[in-house]
């Protein structure tokens, strides 16, 4: 065994050594390398982002005619994703809390608290949202009314159609420049 | 070590020819016996913290595996299948609390592992490249451990990752799209479980089979670092030849002489984990991952529980820097400490900021873990009501009863402490007449209190207030006795009782 270097001032069997030919051989196996590398990577990483590229239709999505939210309560509903994948099983379900404000206003929100993201329960009696993780606070209207949360409870748009309340079913968490959001 | 002499009779034929063949018997017996700094006492115990991260590891390996040949990594069965591995497969809950208490092993020994090599200064020249995979290593065990949680896909584990997603959330410019990454989508679904399972079983595990290879290569190649001596520093200059002269004085070929101590560390840890996974059994598995069922409280595993903390009692204002800025200047100062102190005093003596660092470290994550247990911030929303009984004085008994009745309904309890009942969030209201004057106590209910403290102002009539206010100036004639139940779970299995 020998190495490059011995290799370079000896003449062999394999003819005279030829530094720069070698030069050329190194640079040309790095180079292929790295196509080959790219030709593999470039799908591997697309797939693997693909989240990011997947355009979700937003839909209107019935939650129960309107007579049976009684004004001035706050109950859960459950907003059914459109398409969801076969083995979703219960996570294609998504749980949202709808107020009925008034006879035409209703208000639905966000069930992951605006701090970290944990499910918050309504207390009808105390009209209060609280999460069980940090004791943030909401009020009936999505204020934050105390605890570590800063930001009120995020709303999905919401509407009524022939006497249907719907949803839009919609994304955690709400984007910002979500035109469908009201912050 | 020569292997032949393990053999006798044809095997030892059989042996020679193999290891002519193979080369492997010269080549391990010549690693095996590499010389090592001879060590006793609980100096030479130190030395083997290491290994058994290495046999935690193997034994994650090798029950991960046979977990995986009955865990259906979809969201729909995931549950069910760990049901059925629980309860059903043979011997399934044993394995169960293997991988589980094999993985408490690995953190525990792996932490354990850091601070020693920190304490030590085994990290200094030439050591670097060592305590760099190191770190890589700590930070895909705790990859391994959050994923590995998720994959109970029960309720705390469903919850746990849009926790995930809202702390990633909160990166600046793209922390939308990297939500979406962690969760596979806009919310968790169908494709969320798969990433979380691919990431524990084969991209983190190939990596740490990658950088153990690597972090073995460099014990072999710098040597195993010898017992610091207190103004002995590190000199670059010198280091490798003096370390030469140092093993051929007290060096000791690490099988069997040293090697024996890893082996019973490691076999002891192994027994330990078996015990546990027998008298204790697995994790039980919660309430299913049903999206719509609200009626959760969610916690991360013990490992996880002080950061937990951390994020409950973190002022808001620093919350952003606690979240994603912490970790990056750990991440920081583990990359960063064989870059600025690799030479020097090594022994603990003479780097009593080094002590110092470790003790402030484990006080805080143990302080923290001690108040996550706790978790005093967090309602009591599912608590029976006090027993108004317990309170009641004769002479107001209807308006106080009523009070106690509001108290109740109106979440007060869910925060604040009267008796032995009531959450710990709030001030303990037992005495508060004792405190706060009446018209006080009013102005706290009706405006609220910065902070925690909701205003009830249009959410109480003046009775109720009245009610309210004559129930907490009412003489507590008596406690509660002993700690009342207080989550779900522990009312719903009273209820059924």
């Amino acid at each position: 065994m020998s190495t490059i270097e011995e290799h370079e001032g000896r003449h062999n069997e394999f003819g005279p050594p030829s530094p720069a030919r070698r030069a050329f051989l190194t640079k040309l196996s790095l180079a292929l390398s790295g196509v080959g590398g790219a030709i593999v990577a470039t799908p591997i990483v697309t797939f693997l982002l693909g989240p990011l590229f997947r355009r979700v239709p937003r839909e209107w999505l019935s939650v129960g005619p309107v007579e049976k939210f009684e004004v001035g309560t706050t109950v859960e509903v459950v907003v059914e994703d459109p398409s969801p994948l076969a083995w979703a099983g219960l996570s294609a379900s998504t749980a949202a809390w709808l107020r009925r404000e008034s006879e035409t206003e209703f208000l639905a929100f966000s069930v992951n608290c605006t701090h970290l993201g944990c499910p918050i329960r309504w207390l009808q009696n105390a009209s209060l949202f609280m999460c069980p993780c940090h004791g943030g606070v909401f009020y009936a209207d999505g204020r934050v009314a105390g605890g570590p949360p800063q930001k009120p409870l995020n709303q999905y748009p919401v509407r009524v159609q022939n006497g249907q309340v719907q949803l839009q079913a919609t994304t955690f968490p709400p984007y910002n420049d979500d035109p469908g959001i009201i912050r | 070590m020569r292997f032949t002499r393990l053999f006798t009779g044809p095997a030892k034929k059989a042996w020679a020819v193999f290891d002519d063949r193979t080369g492997l018997g010269q080549v391990l017996s010549h690693q095996l016996s590499h010389p090592v700094p001879n060590t006793t006492g609980w100096v030479g115990w130190s030395y083997a913290i290491g290994s058994a991260v290495l046999v935690a590891f193997i034994l994650q390996v090798v029950t991960g595996v046979v977990l995986a040949t009955a865990y259906v990594p979809s969201t729909e069965d995931a549950y069910d299948s760990l049901m059925y591995i629980t309860d059903q497969a043979t011997l399934g809950s044993f394995l169960r609390g293997l991988h589980n208490y094999g993985a408490w092993a690995m953190i525990i020994f792996i932490g354990l592992h850091v601070i020693q090599t920190y304490l030590v200064g085994a990290y200094k020249f030439p050591r670097e490249a060592n305590w760099l995979s190191g770190a890589v290593l700590l930070l895909l065990t705790l990859v391994l451990a959050f994923t590995g949680q998720l994959l109970r896909w029960d309720q705390t584990a469903y919850w746990s990752t849009y926790v995930l997603a809202a702390q990633v959330e909160r990166t600046p410019i793209i922390g939308d799209r990297l939500a979406d990454l962690a969760l596979a989508g806009d919310t968790v679904g169908g494709a969320t479980l798969t990433r979380f399972y691919a990431i524990h079983v084969f991209f983190v595990p190939a990596l740490v089979f990658m950088f153990i290879g690597f972090h073995l290569w460099l014990v072999l190649h710098t040597g195993v670092s010898e017992p610091p001596q207190a103004g002995r520093p590190v000199d670059p200059k010198t280091y490798r030849a003096w370390y030469q002269k140092y093993l051929e004085r007290n060096g000791v070929p690490f099988w069997p002489d040293a090697a024996w101590r890893d082996v019973v560390l490691g076999v002891g840890m192994v027994a330990a984990v078996a015990a546990l996974a027998i008298i204790v059994g697995p994790p039980e598995l919660e309430n299913p991952p049903d999206p719509t069922v609200l009626q959760a409280y969610p916690r991360p595993d013990w490992y996880f529980l002080w950061i937990f903390a951390a994020l409950a009692v973190v002022p808001p204002a620093l919350e952003d820097l606690v979240i994603l800025g912490a970790p990056a200047i750990f991440g920081a100062l583990l990359v960063f400490l064989p870059f600025f102190a690799n030479k020097g005093e090594r022994s603990p003596k003479r780097r009593p900021w080094a002590i110092a660092i470790v003790m402030i470290a484990v006080i805080m994550v143990g302080t923290l873990y001690v108040a996550g247990e706790r978790a005093p911030w967090s309602p009591y929303v599912d608590q029976p009501q006090l027993p108004v009984e317990v309170v009641a004085a004769p002479e107001k008994r209807a308006l106080v009863a009523q009070g106690a009745q509001f108290y109740y309904q109106k979440g007060c309890q869910a925060c604040h402490r009267m008796g032995n009942w009531g959450g710990l969030y709030g001030p303990n209201l037992t005495n508060v007449h004792e405190r706060l004057s009446h018209e006080q106590i009013v102005i706290s209910i009706i405006n609220g209190r910065g902070g925690g403290m909701p205003a009830y102002a249009g959410n109480l009539t003046q009775q109720q207030v009245n009610a309210i206010v004559a129930f907490l100036e009412a003489e507590k004639v008596q406690r509660g006795e002993g700690e009342p139940p207080r989550d779900a779970g522990e009312v719903g299995a009273q209820a059924e009782d």
